[in-house]
C-alpha cells in the first residue's frame, strides 16, 4: 500500500495480515520443495516432514481468517482495502489447499515406496512439472506482495504449460500400465501425485487472478485472455 | 467536467452548470448532476465541500440570506427552480427538507404535522386526523405516539423527534425530500430506524441525503456523489463508488486516506 490511511493502526493491521499471508506462502513453498525432494530421492523422512508441516499451515490459515474478520468488523473497509482483504482471504484458502496437495504428494511417495518398485516408474520425469509449479507459486506470491499485474498475467499464461506437462505425463503412464499390469497400482499413485502438482499450478493461477482483482477491481475468473488484457489496458 | 448521468432512471432534478457564491466565496463550481426519481442519492465529502450548500439550492433555502447567490440551472421536472415565478413556499412544499438537528415546532405532536398541511390544504377534522396518522405511519412513528398525540413534540426522544420532522415533511406530500445530516445527532438504534425509513420513502419520493457518515451512504443510497472543495468529483451507483471508484480522490476519501 503506497499511501497511508488517516488511521495508522488500520495501516499496521493491513500490513500485518499481508505479512502473515506471505509467511504462510513461504511455509507452503517449503512444503512443496520438501515433497519434490521426497519424490526425487524416494525419502520417507522428507515425506513425513511434509505431512508434519500440515498442522502449522492449518493453524496459520485459521489465524489469518480471524485477523481478517476482526479488521472487517472494526474498520468496514471499502474499495481497494475491501478488495485486498477479500483477495487475502481467498489467497489464504488457496495456499492451504496447496499445502494439502503437498501432503498428498508426500502420501503418494510413501505409497510408491511401500509398493517396493519405485525405481521402475518414470517418477523423475515429474520433476520438471513439479519445479514449474513450485516456481509459479513463488512468482504468484512475489507478484501479490508487489501487486504486480504484469507478472500476474504471465503466471496465467505459464499455468497452461504445466497443464500440457501433465497431459503428456498421463499418456506416458498409460503405456507403462499397458506394458506391465503389476505397475498399475504404483502408477495410479504416481498419477495422483502428478495431479497434485497440476493443482498447485492452478492455485498459483488463482492467486494471480486475485492480484488483478485487487488492483483493477475486475473479476477475471473464467474469462478469456483477450478479456483479461482489455481489463489491464 | 462532463455531466454525471444516472441513466437509465428518470431524472427528477437536473443540475446544469451550477455555481454558488457566499458573497465572494465560490462554494460550488460548475456542478452538473442528474438526480434520479424514486431513488436515494447521497452527497458525501469532507466538511466545507459544498454538499449541504447544493442541497439548500434545490429548494432555494439559501435565499433567506441576502449575500448568497446561485448561477446556473436546477431543473425540477424540467422547470428551473432558480428562475421560476412560482411561490417559494410552493416549491418548498414540493421539495421538503429535514435538518441535522430535530426541529419540532413548540406545539403538540398532532399540530406539528397538521400545521404545514393547513397552509396548503383545507381538510376537515377527520381527513386531517387521517393525514396525520398516515404521515406518522409512513415515518414509522405511529406506534410510539398514537396514545399521546396531544403531548408536546419536544417531549419525544431525539430519534422520535427526527422521525416527527420527517413525518411533518411528508405530510404535505412533497415530491422530493432533502435530508441534511438527518442522523448526526441520533443514537445507532434511532439511526437504523431513520435509515430503514429512507429506504421505505423512496418508493414514493425522490430522496437526497447529505451525510458525513460514509457507511450510512453505503447502506441506504442508490447513487452517491463525492464532492470536494466545491467540485463534484465523482457520481455513480453507490456500489460502484464504494467498491471500485474511478477517481483516486474518491478512493482516498472513502478508504480513509484523505489527509
Amino acid at each position: 500500500m503506497p499511501d497511508k490511511h488517516l488511521s495508522t493502526q488500520f495501516d499496521s493491521e493491513l500490513s500485518a495480515v499481508s505479512t502473515r499471508v506471505m509467511e504462510l506462502g513461504g511455509l507452503v513453498e517449503s512444503q512443496i520443495r520438501q515433497a519434490i525432494y521426497a519424490l526425487s530421492q524416494f525419502s520417507v523422512e522428507a515425506a513425513n516432514e511434509v505431512t508434519a508441516t500440515e498442522t502449522r499451515v492449518n493453524a496459520m490459515e485459521v489465524d489469518i481468517d480471524r485477523e481478517l474478520s476482526s479488521i472487517i468488523a472494526r474498520r468496514q473497509p471499502t474499495a481497494r482495502d475491501l478488495r485486498l482483504l477479500i483477495a487475502i482471504s481467498k489467497t489464504t484458502a488457496n495456499l492451504e489447499r496447496v499445502g494439502d496437495e503437498a501432503d498428498k504428494m508426500a502420501r503418494m511417495v510413501r505409497s510408491i515406496i511401500d509398493s517396493g518398485s519405485p525405481r521402475s516408474l518414470p517418477a523423475l520425469e515429474l520433476r520438471v512439472a513439479a519445479d514449474m509449479a513450485s516456481g509459479l507459486l513463488r512468482k504468484a506470491l512475489d507478484a501479490f506482495a508487489r501487486l504486480d499485474t504484469a507478472a500476474a498475467v504471465s503466471i496465467l499464461k505459464e499455468d497452461d504449460q504445466i497443464d500440457q506437462e501433465f497431459n503428456g505425463f498421463v499418456r506416458k503412464l498409460i503405456t507403462y500400465m499397458m506394458e506391465d499390469p503389476r505397475m498399475i497400482s504404483p502408477s495410479l499413485d504416481l498419477l495422483f501425485l502428478a495431479k497434485a502438482i497440476e493443482r498447485i499450478g492452478d492455485h498459483a493461477k488463482n492467486i494471480a487472478e486475485f492480484i488483478i482483482y485487487v488492483v483493477k477491481g475486475a473479476d477475471i475468473r473464467h474469462t478469456s485472455m483477450e478479456e483479461i488484457e482489455s481489463v489491464l489496458k | 467536467m462532463t455531466t454525471a448521468l444516472a441513466t437509465p432512471e428518470t431524472t427528477k432534478i437536473s443540475v446544469k452548470d451550477l455555481n454558488f457564491f457566499y458573497g465572494k466565496f465560490h462554494a460550488l463550481k460548475g456542478i452538473n448532476l442528474e438526480i434520479p426519481e424514486n431513488k436515494v442519492t447521497a452527497f458525501i465529502g469532507p466538511s466545507g465541500c459544498g454538499k449541504s450548500t447544493l442541497l439548500r439550492v434545490f429548494n432555494r433555502m439559501f435565499e433567506l440570506y441576502p449575500e448568497q447567490r446561485a448561477q446556473g440551472q436546477v431543473l425540477l421536472d424540467g422547470e428551473d427552480v432558480l428562475t421560476s415565478k412560482e411561490d417559494v413556499a410552493l416549491l418548498r412544499a414540493k421539495v421538503g427538507m429535514v435538518f441535522q438537528k430535530p426541529t419540532p415546532f413548540p406545539m403538540s405532536i398532532f399540530d406539528n404535522i397538521a400545521f404545514g398541511v393547513k397552509l396548503f390544504e383545507s381538510l376537515n377534522t377527520s381527513d386531517m386526523e387521517e393525514r396525520v396518522e398516515w404521515a406518522l405511519r409512513k415515518a414509522a412513528l405511529w406506534g410510539e405516539v398514537k396514545d399521546k398525540l396531544g403531548q408536546s413534540g419536544s417531549s419525544l426522544s431525539g430519534g422520535q423527534q427526527q422521525r416527527l420532522c420527517i413525518a411533518r415533511g411528508i405530510a404535505i406530500k412533497p415530491e422530493v425530500l432533502l435530508l441534511d445530516e438527518p442522523c448526526s445527532a441520533l443514537d445507532p438504534i434511532s439511526t437504523a430506524k431513520v435509515e430503514e425509513l429512507i429506504t421505505e420513502l423512496k418508493r414514493d419520493y425522490t430522496v437526497v441525503i447529505v451525510t458525513h457518515n460514509m457507511q450510512q451512504a453505503a447502506r441506504c443510497s442508490d447513487y452517491t456523489a463525492y464532492m470536494y472543495l466545491g467540485d463534484l468529483i465523482e457520481f455513480g451507483s453507490t456500489e460502484q463508488i464504494f467498491f471500485k471508484p474511478t477517481r483516486k480522490e474518491t478512493e482516498d476519501y472513502i478508504t480513509g486516506r484523505f489527509g
